[in-house]
């Protein structure tokens, strides 16, 4: 790992036992979506500097999710290890990512910092937001591969 | 219905009133009617969906003549569409040719020179390209470079003598057009302190607006004596401007008016009509407020375009859905010198994602261009009586 880590030292938490419910494999069926499904979709992203799940460093949680499956709307909230984290921006493009490739496109998909968990909340939120912003930021080389990294399949 | 005291709620606080509904005002009743014989008198109908972009479509311009409409893509590419009768509302469009080459990121802009001779591209790969269109030659003639990063908009003024273009770089640039199809940058405007979302000239007169991701609107005029540019208003008071990034822009046929769009789901209309590079230093003229439009966007308003040719306003927004507005002629509760408009279509699933951008064709009062994220444009008619809302 590089010197100089934003959060050296981050609290690991246990993590949620797996959903048992039957996931569909029929394409056919019509399951709405609820804030499990997003948060099975989100809680093994990577964090970008430490090797460890956003569930596991408690970023991400089924309770800070809300979903409107009727008004096709989504809404995640996640926490900062660090008020300063100045990874809080590729967190919140990975999950915004990971759900533009899971999610039918009729979602509207809004990606917050837990208020108070930022020192520059307004600002983080207003650029992951801002499609724009989101959509350049996806065309740049060192950004979709650190975002990538982060969305790789955990082992175990 | 008393608004202002809340309905209990289960647990037996009581629930504020719905912020958005009751300062609008008029919000869910304009659907019905507005109190000024408007109601919901126009509908839009689909022409035609054209399709062929592999990405989401950012914008499209029509020609000065209405003959072709140029879009733009995250594919990086850029199409010209014609359609095959001399109807633009006959389902006849047809993609005559698609510009590649030229950019190597998302083409997030383009714009027709008033000749209709050149077409400029704004790309995210920092530069501005320009391609002479003449019959069926298409060639790119000039790549304008000097914005360090994205630039998101581009525009030609109304003699076509001035390019502007504008970047993430907080950076407006002013391209001098001259012989040959040479470009020489006269002036780089400073003054917003983030992304510069849009540009727009007035269409008469050398002055340039420009809209921002700092919330606030600026207008930028030519120093009396000489080359230089300086921004001599920002429309950004407390309380009278966007609390939001600002997306776009648009001036009314005359220029008098201007109407803005933004992230905090309202658009805002200026009152323009003051001379600004007469009275410039002075601070005597001054650009005005007009009002607001507020609770009828659910999410971000991507585009605004205020027809030249039927003087009503349409937006397109992230809730998919395009509206037009119209000016209330008589409206006795306005104060003098205010202006009030009013809902008078909405199309719901416009397209089946985000609305990026609406564009009224130059000649046609009934025709309406618009772009999404589905990556598709689709060409509207507006049916209904336009005598009453004009």
């Amino acid at each position: 790992m590089t010197p100089g880590l934003i959060n050296a030292n981050p609290v690991v938490h246990e993590t949620k036992a797996r959903s048992v419910r039957q996931e569909s494999t029929d394409e056919t069926s019509v399951d709405e979506f609820d804030a499990l499904e997003i948060f099975e979709h989100v809680r093994d992203i990577t964090d970008p500097e430490h090797p460890y799940s956003l569930e596991q460093l408690n970023v991400v949680s089924e309770d800070a999710i809300d979903v409107d499956d009727k008004s096709s709307h989504v809404t995640v909230t996640f926490t900062p290890t660090v008020q300063h984290c100045s990874m809080a921006t590729v967190i919140g493009l990975c999950i915004r990512v990971k759900l533009m490739r899971c999610l039918p496109p009729r979602f509207k998909v809004d990606i917050r910092v837990a208020p108070g968990s930022h020192a520059s909340e307004a600002a983080v939120n207003k650029q992951l937001n801002d499609k724009e912003r989101v959509a350049a930021a996806l065309e740049n080389p060192h950004l979709v591969e650190m975002v990538e990294r982060c969305l790789q399949e955990r082992e175990g | 219905m008393e608004t202002s005291s809340g309905e209990p709620t289960s647990n037996g606080f009581v629930k504020p009133p719905d912020f958005r509904r009751e300062e609008s005002g008029r919000g869910g009743a304009a659907v019905e009617s507005n109190g000024h014989g408007l109601g919901m008198g126009l509908t839009l109908r689909l022409v035609q969906e054209l399709e062929g972009h592999s990405d989401r479509v950012w914008s499209v311009s029509w020609s000065p003549s209405g003959h072709t409409l140029a879009s733009c893509s995250g594919d990086k590419s850029c199409r010209l569409w014609e359609n095959l009768t001399t109807s633009p509302s006959s389902s006849t469009w047809r993609c005559q040719a698609v510009l590649e080459g030229g950019h190597t990121r998302t083409i997030r802009s383009c714009g027709w020179s008033p000749d209709g001779k050149l077409l400029a591209t704004a790309s995210f790969d920092a530069t501005t390209a320009v391609w002479e269109v003449t019959g069926g030659e298409i060639e790119n003639v000039a790549t304008l470079e000097g914005h360090d990063n994205e630039v998101k908009s581009v525009a030609w003024n109304s003699s076509g003598t001035y390019l502007a273009t504008c970047s993430r770089d907080k950076h407006v640039w002013i391209w001098d057009v001259q012989p040959g199809n040479e470009f020489e940058c006269m002036s780089v405007l400073s003054g917003h302190t983030q992304d510069v979302k849009f540009v727009a000239w007035h269409p008469t007169k050398d002055i340039l607006v420009s809209a921002s991701y700092d919330n606030a609107i600026k207008v930028w005029a030519e120093d009396g004596d000489g080359d230089d540019w300086r921004c001599v208003q920002t429309l950004a008071e407390p309380g009278r401007g966007h609390c939001s990034t600002v997306w776009a822009l648009a001036f009314d046929k005359d220029g008098d008016r201007l109407v803005s769009c933004s992230d905090d789901l309202t658009l805002m209309v200026w009152d323009t009509s003051a001379d600004l590079a007469d009275l410039s230093g002075s601070g005597q003229a001054q650009w005005k407020h007009s009002t607001t439009i507020s609770g009828y966007h659910d999410r971000t308003v991507f585009s605004v375009h205020w027809s030249r040719v039927n003087g009503l306003i349409a937006s397109g927004a992230a809730d998919d859905c395009i509206r037009i507005f119209a000016e209330n002629r008589e409206d006795s509760s306005a104060l003098p010198g205010e202006s009030s408009f009013s809902m008078v279509a909405k199309k719901v699933k416009a397209h089946s994602t985000d609305v990026n951008c609406v564009q009224w064709h130059p000649t046609d009062p009934r025709i309406l261009a618009s772009a999404g994220d589905d990556g598709t444009i689709k060409i509207w008619e507006v049916i209904g009586d336009l005598s009453l809302v004009g």
